[in-house]
This record gives C-alpha cells, structure tokens and sequence, in this order.
C-alpha cells in the first residue's frame, strides 16, 4: 500500500467505526425505549434478568405481553453490545494505520489523539463489560463517543504526518499513553457517576419502592457508587504517572519540570480534583457530593483538553489542528 | 487528608450548650477543624479554584511582556489584579496561604495516623466474633483430620500467603486462628502523603539553591556563563550569582525546517543548533548539536533550546559617507510566520538615527494586513523601515528595551523597503541603510535546579503509595475448629473487608480447601 493510500484507509476504517456505532446507538436507543414501557414491572425486569441466557424460562403463558418488548429491549442491546465490539475493533484499525501511516505513534495532533481516545473510551467500558453487564451504559457511551469521532472528523482533522520538534521524544509515546487511558476511564466514570446521582434521585422518589421507568434498567445507586469508585481508583493512579511524565518531559524539553503552563495547570486542577474525590468517598457525609465531584473532574479535564489546546496560548498549543 | 471518616468530635452539634473553652481548648478545637476531612477537601476544592486564574491571565514568571501589555490595556482592573497578585497567582499570598494550610492539615492528619499504624502493625489480630457465620463471607463444613491437623494446614496455608496469623481457644474447647493481611494499604497512604511533603521540600530547596537564565545568541556569536552575558536571570536566595559554573559555548550554526505541504503548512519541522562548547575556559573545547529535546547538560547546568528567531544585518552610513553601524541586530517574531520587529539605533550618527523596522522573511504586502510574512522559511526577505532622527534618549540614564524606539524627541525621515544587497539613502543627506542579509538567533534557556532529583523521587514514591493505597485491601479472616461426637472435626471459616472489593470470597475457600475442606 502506498502511503496516501494508508492514510485513506484509516479514515474509512474511522468512517466505518462511525457508522457501526450509529447503528449501536440504535440498538442501545431501542432497548431504552422498551425498557420504558410502563407495563414492565420491575418484578418482570427482574425475572428477565434471572432468564439471561436461557429464552425457555421466560415463556409465562399469563404474561406474554409483557415480556415481550423487555425481550426486545435484551435483544437490542445485546446486538448494540456486539456493534460496540465491532466498532471498537474497527477503530483499533484505523487507529493503528494512521500510526503506520505516520511512522510514529497516532497521537501527533488533536485529530489523531481524539481518534485514540475514542478508542480508550471505548476499550475501557468493554473491558469492563466484560465482568459486569454494562448494557444499560451503552447509549450512553456510544452516543458520546460518535460525536466525539464526528468532532475529530470534520473539524480537527489534519494530514500532516510529521511531528513539530517539540513532539519528538519518546516521551509522547509515555506520556500521551497515560493520558488517554485515563482520559477512556475518567469519561467512563462521568458516565457512571451521571447515572448515580439521576438513580439516586428516583429511589428517593420511590421512596422505598422499586424504581420505575427507564431507570429501573439502571443498577442501584450504591453499585454504580462503587463502580464509579473503583473506575477513578483506578485512573487516578494513572493520571498521576501521566502528569510526572510530563513534568520529566518537561524539564528536558523547557528546562522546568513545572512551569505552570496552563495545560500544566489544569492537569494539576484535575488531578486536585478527582484528589478530593477520593477524599469525599472515604468521608462521613460527602458520599453523595462525590459523584458531582466526579462530574466537575470530568469537565476539567476536558476544559484541558479543549479550552487550553485551542483558546490559551502556552507551550502546548503545538499540539494543532 | 486521611481516608478515614472523620472522628464524632470533628463536627460537634451546634445547638448543644458549649462549656468555655478557654485559649487552650480553642487552639485545640481550631485544630481538629483544620485537620478534619471535611477542612482538607474545602482546601482542596480552594486550591483548584485558586489555580484557575492563573492559566487565564498572563503570568510574570512565563511572559512578563503580556502582563505589562494586559495592565496597559485594562487600566481599571488592571493594576486592581496586580496588587491582589493576579499575575503572580503562583506565588501569590493567598495561592500560599491555601496550599500551606493544605500541607499543616495533612501533616495533622498523618503523623497521628502513623503513630496509630504503627501500634497497629505490632498489635495481633483481633480474636473470632463469637458467631462467625453472621460475617458476609462465611462457611461450614467437615474436615477429615484431626482439630490439630486442620489447624497446622491452616496455618501453613495462611503463612504461605503471608497472613499475620494469631492462634487461641474459647472457653468451650473450640479453637481458632485469627489472621489479618494488607497493611500496606495504609503504609502506601501515609507514604502517599509523606511523598507529597516531600516534594514541597524539593520544590522549595530547588527554588532556593537553582537558577535560570535566558540568553539569545546570534549565529557566530559566543556566550560564557556569567550574570553580564544574560538576557534575563533569576537564582533562588542561596545562589552565589558571582560563582556560576564557567563553561562557554558559541552558535555556529542554526539549522531550521517548515512544512511545505499544505496541511500545517509553516509548522515547523526540525530546529538544531549547532554549538562548539567548553566546560571551563580550560577544559577542551567540544561540538555537539542542541535540540528542542536535546538539552547540553554542562558541568552544573543545562542548555535548552527555547526559540529562534531572525537578526537582519545593516550598515547605516551618515551623511559623509562614513560607516557607523554594521551589526546584524536581533528582531523578535511576532507570529507563527515570523512577522519580525525590531529597532537599530544609532547613537554614532549626528545626529543620532534611528529605524524602527519589520523583517518579513517571506514578504507579502496587503491592505488589510500591510507588510507581512507568509511563510517562517526565508523564501523573499525584506525589511521595511521607518528612519527617524533626533535624540535617541540613551543619555538620559533611564535604562531603554533594546527592542523599542522611543521618538517623542526624534523626527521622522520616511518609510522605505528593502530587498538584501538594497540601499536606502535617506532624505536631507541624513545618511543611507543598506540591507546586508540576515542571520538567524536562538534564544536558550540555561538552568540549574539542584532539587529536581529529589522531587523526581517523591514524585516515584507517591505513585507507589498511591497504588498500594488503593489497590491493596485491608482485611481478616478467622477459622473455628473444633470435634464434634458425631459428626468427628468441624470447621468454619470467615472473612471480613473493610473495602467492599471482590476476591475476599476466593481466600476464604481457599482457606478452607487448605484446611480441608471436601469440595462440593
């Protein structure tokens, strides 16, 4: 393959990837909308839960009605699942031959390093849903994640295949790494502690009753607590390590390991933060303000991302459009 | 800063009736607010906040030039801003104030904490709950052996895996082994946050005994490490400017490359300087190639390479003819084409001339935009002039920016542009300015910070207890055994968490399967 060719290649493959999850997200959207039905008990959801995986239990002679669209509903979202799978390796493929393509790792600009992560977003909820039935989360990973890929498509997109000097260092192979798995298991936590706070809501609504609507497809608020919990402990540890990276990079390339640069700044601002959110789980009181806590890190992090690379002039404005 | 609950006494319920505390109780109440949870996460919260201003406003210690230039611009909040410390937000009294106050809370927090794991380190694990199957992860079953044989494997199982271990019996003949495991969960907290500490010292023992410095050496041209020889230098208290390293280096060539495709065209794409370098004026003298990740690590110093830019060359002649100034003079970029501006003076001249001038490596002329540069390579050079005469003002005493013109006692001659090898012979027989050529400048950054070793370590060791922190669990498992008449050797065995992640209910099967347990 020649190069050009190469190139053209990873954007179908990206191409491609979107049009699979457009067809994930309605999958997903379909199985919300039969969740929603207001026939569907939560005894039935439950029974249906129980039926994963063996179609015979579910035939009630008395109920057919209403197992119906939540068996529609499983079924779409197993089929969104499958799409998510494809998608995922998809973009794996257009991910790894932009990086041929440009002979270095795909992460040289902010097209390239949204394309990646996209790729980390995505791996991250598989990985996890490999343990845990993360159905219910798909939409909403999905949805993101295709207009994050349209974003990068149409407005970030960049042939260049070089590096400006600035970028030449094995240090963006360790440093850019960190962050974009961070950056796939923050926005998953987001996501996570999003559904938390609105699942809390309803069981305070139903106020000792079982959860109805489309929330009720949703875990119970104490479970995504501990999932969300668990998906930053697991990030922060690696966002750390991404920000000391950059310090060591840093002082090889600007003289400084810290100069307070504002992308230096909100990566310190976001690891303040998400610092505090594992403070306020551990404290009496603040369990349910530690899932805003996890939202405003998220924003942080992406105010970094956006805010810093395209509005604030500092010496990671390199990274270009 | 601890990630225990916060103790009862921390938040004391306002509408009970407070006895007096006097300045002792006082003192000690404002301690335990400052040193409670909830005081380090609104800390926390401050510090995040506090740091956002200063990635939106510009900042003395990175462009001292756009502060002066915001000020300027913003005469009302401007100097408002700059007396509350908005431009040195960093170093500011209240950026201080917030992490300072952070630091004291969490060395109140974690000095009694590692005096409490420490006791809890040499402390054995607690004996058996009496009814042991209530726990959440519990089980019952018969053992083949003896009570003692069931015991040993037990045991043998728990050391394997490196359990703390504690043997006993009940009153009632039943006996048991308690074991606890993961204490480095909290070891890696405390260390956690120890290494934090630690990396405040760095810093700071960094800023007291390092320094820096800028220098922008043309092409051709020298620089030995002496205050005198910078642009701009700064040293922590403790720094001897007087006896810096004495090493020297010169520029001898600057090599640069822009993208030429249309996609980031002008990006740029290679910078390399080329530099013949000494350690000591009587070491030997070395060349070797500084890049933009390529410092020159010198004896006590390193060289970065930080910018470059362009120093047109001129010879100004006055009104006999005579040469007066003949230098190459260094212009700074304006924008990513490299837009250049710069001045000449010429005090030799009578009277004094001065230029106020843009050096457009590839010049391009427009209404909107006048004179400008459209590419950062120089593909059509030229420099266009503004000569003015009069007094330059550098009798005055009052120290001037090489890179300004101040005219408010000079007359303006005229405007010209000029092409290398052109000549510009001023109205009034004032003289004439020919345009040589050009040279290119690279600006380095010299830098000696003796604490960044010691922060670089901090930094390892509060990743390592990080992740033992939060990756390592607490928690305890107890065995019961004991002979039962009819139904010969009994056993049960729990397990209890303080962290709700899974694998607990692996370690009590497979403590039970050690201990003789018949799988199902």
């Amino acid at each position: 393959m020649t190069s050009a060719q190469l190139a053209e290649a990873s954007n179908y493959a990206v191409y491609a990837t979107m049009v699979t999850l457009t067809i994930a997200m309605l999958a997903f959207a379909v199985s919300f909308a039969a969740g929603r039905r207001p026939s569907t008990s939560a005894a039935v959801v439950q029974e249906s839960y129980v039926a994963a995986g063996s179609t015979a239990v579910l035939t009630r002679v008395d109920a057919p009605a209403v197992a119906a669209p939540v068996d529609a509903g499983r079924r779409a979202a197993n089929i969104g699942m499958s799409l998510t799978w494809l998608a995922f390796g998809l973009l794996a493929v257009g991910v790894v031959l932009r990086g041929v393509w440009a002979g270095r790792v795909p992460w040289g600009n902010m097209y390239e390093f949204s394309i990646t992560a996209a790729l980390g977003v995505l791996g991250v909820f598989l990985f996890a849903s490999i343990q845990r039935d993360l159905r219910w989360l798909g939409l909403f990973v999905v949805t993101p994640t295709l207009l994050w890929l349209g974003l990068a498509v149409t407005v970030l997109y960049s042939d260049a295949a070089q590096l400006v000097p600035a970028l030449k260092s094995y240090w963006l192979v360790i440093h850019v790494s960190a962050a974009i798995i961070s950056f796939g298991a923050f926005s998953f936590s987001a996501a996570t502690a999003a559904f938390a706070l609105l699942r809390k809501r309803a069981e305070r609504r139903a106020d000792g009753a079982a959860v109805t609507g489309w929330l009720s497809r949703v875990p119970e608020s104490d479970r995504l607590d501990a999932l969300t919990g668990r998906v930053i402990a697991f990030a922060f540890p690696i966002w750390t390590f991404a920000v000391v990276a950059g310090a060591i990079w840093a002082e090889n390339a600007w003289g400084r390991y810290w100069g307070w640069d504002p992308k230096e700044t909100w990566a310190f601002i976001t690891w303040v933060v998400y610092a505090a959110y594992l403070h306020a789980r551990s404290t009496a009181g603040w369990r349910q303000r530690a899932n805003w806590i996890a939202l405003i890190g998220f924003a942080t992090f992406i105010i970094n991302y956006f805010g810093v690379n395209i509005f604030a002039s500092g010496l990671h404005s390199y990274a270009g459009m | 800063m601890s990630t225990v609950p916060e103790s009862p006494e921390a938040g004391l319920p306002k509408e009970a009736p407070l006895p007096p505390l006097g300045t002792v109780g006082m003192l000690r109440w404002g301690w335990r607010q400052l040193t409670s949870m909830r005081t380090a996460l609104i800390l926390l919260f401050c510090l995040a906040v506090a740091a956002i201003p200063g990635s939106v406003l510009p900042q003395r210690g990175t462009n001292p030039l756009k502060v002066n230039d915001w000020i300027a611009n913003n005469p009302k909040s401007g100097p408002i801003l700059d007396r509350l410390g908005f431009f040195e937000v960093y170093s500011s009294p209240w950026f201080s104030a917030v992490y300072l106050l952070l630091f004291i809370s969490l060395v109140g927090c974690v000095i009694p904490r590692m005096a409490q794991h420490w006791r809890a380190m040499r402390t054995p694990p607690p004996p058996a709950p009496r009814r042991l199957l209530r726990l959440p992860e519990a089980r019952e079953a018969s053992a083949p052996g003896t009570v003692d044989e069931v015991l040993a494997d037990a045991r043998e199982w728990l050391r394997s895996h490196r359990w703390r271990v504690r043997a006993g019996d009940d009153a009632d003949g039943v006996r048991w082994l308690a074991a606890e495991k993961g204490y480095l969960r909290e070891t890696g907290n405390l260390v956690f946050h120890a290494a934090l500490l630690l990396l405040l010292v760095a810093v700071a023992y960094g800023g007291l005994f390092g320094w820096k410095g800028n220098v922008i050496v043309r092409e051709g041209e020298g620089f030995s490490d002496t205050l005198t020889q910078y642009d701009a230098w700064g040293g922590g208290r403790f720094v001897d400017a007087s006896a810096l390293p004495p090493f020297s280096f010169s520029l001898d060539a600057f090599d640069v490359e822009f993208e030429r495709s249309d996609a980031q065209r002008g990006a740029p794409r290679l910078f390399e300087a080329h530099v013949s370098y000494r350690d000591s004026p009587a070491s030997p003298q070395e060349n070797t190639t500084i890049g933009v990740n390529e410092p020159l690590a010198m004896d006590g110093a390193k060289v970065f390479l930080v910018g470059h830019g362009y120093a047109p060359h001129f010879i100004v002649r006055d009104s006999t003819g005579a040469v007066v100034f003949d230098d190459s003079v260094v212009f700074l970029p304006q924008d990513g084409n490299f837009t250049s501006t710069g001045v000449v003076k010429v005090p030799d001249a009578t009277p004094s001339l001065g230029f106020s001038a843009l050096f457009l490596p590839t010049a391009a002329v427009d209404d909107v935009r006048g004179p400008h540069s459209t590419f950062p390579a120089p593909d059509y050079p030229a420099a266009f002039l503004s000569a003015w005469t009069g007094d330059l003002g550098l009798d005055s005493g009052v120290p001037q920016s090489v890179y300004a013109l101040n005219t408010s006692k000079m007359k303006q001659l005229g405007l010209e542009s000029l092409l290398p090898g052109e000549t510009w012979t001023l109205p009034g027989g004032s003289g004439s300015i020919e345009l040589v050529g050009y040279e290119r400048w690279a600006s380095f950054q010299i830098a000696h910070d003796p604490g960044k070793e010691l922060a670089l370590a901090s930094a390892v060791l509060a990743i390592l207890g990080l992740m033992a922190s939060l990756f390592i669990r607490r928690r305890r498992v107890w065995v019961k055994v004991w002979s039962d008449p009819q139904a010969g050797t009994l056993m049960q065995v729990a397990g209890l968490s303080k962290t709700d992640a899974p694998g607990l209910a692996d370690e009590v099967e497979g403590l039970a399967r050690a201990a003789g347990e018949e799988s199902p």
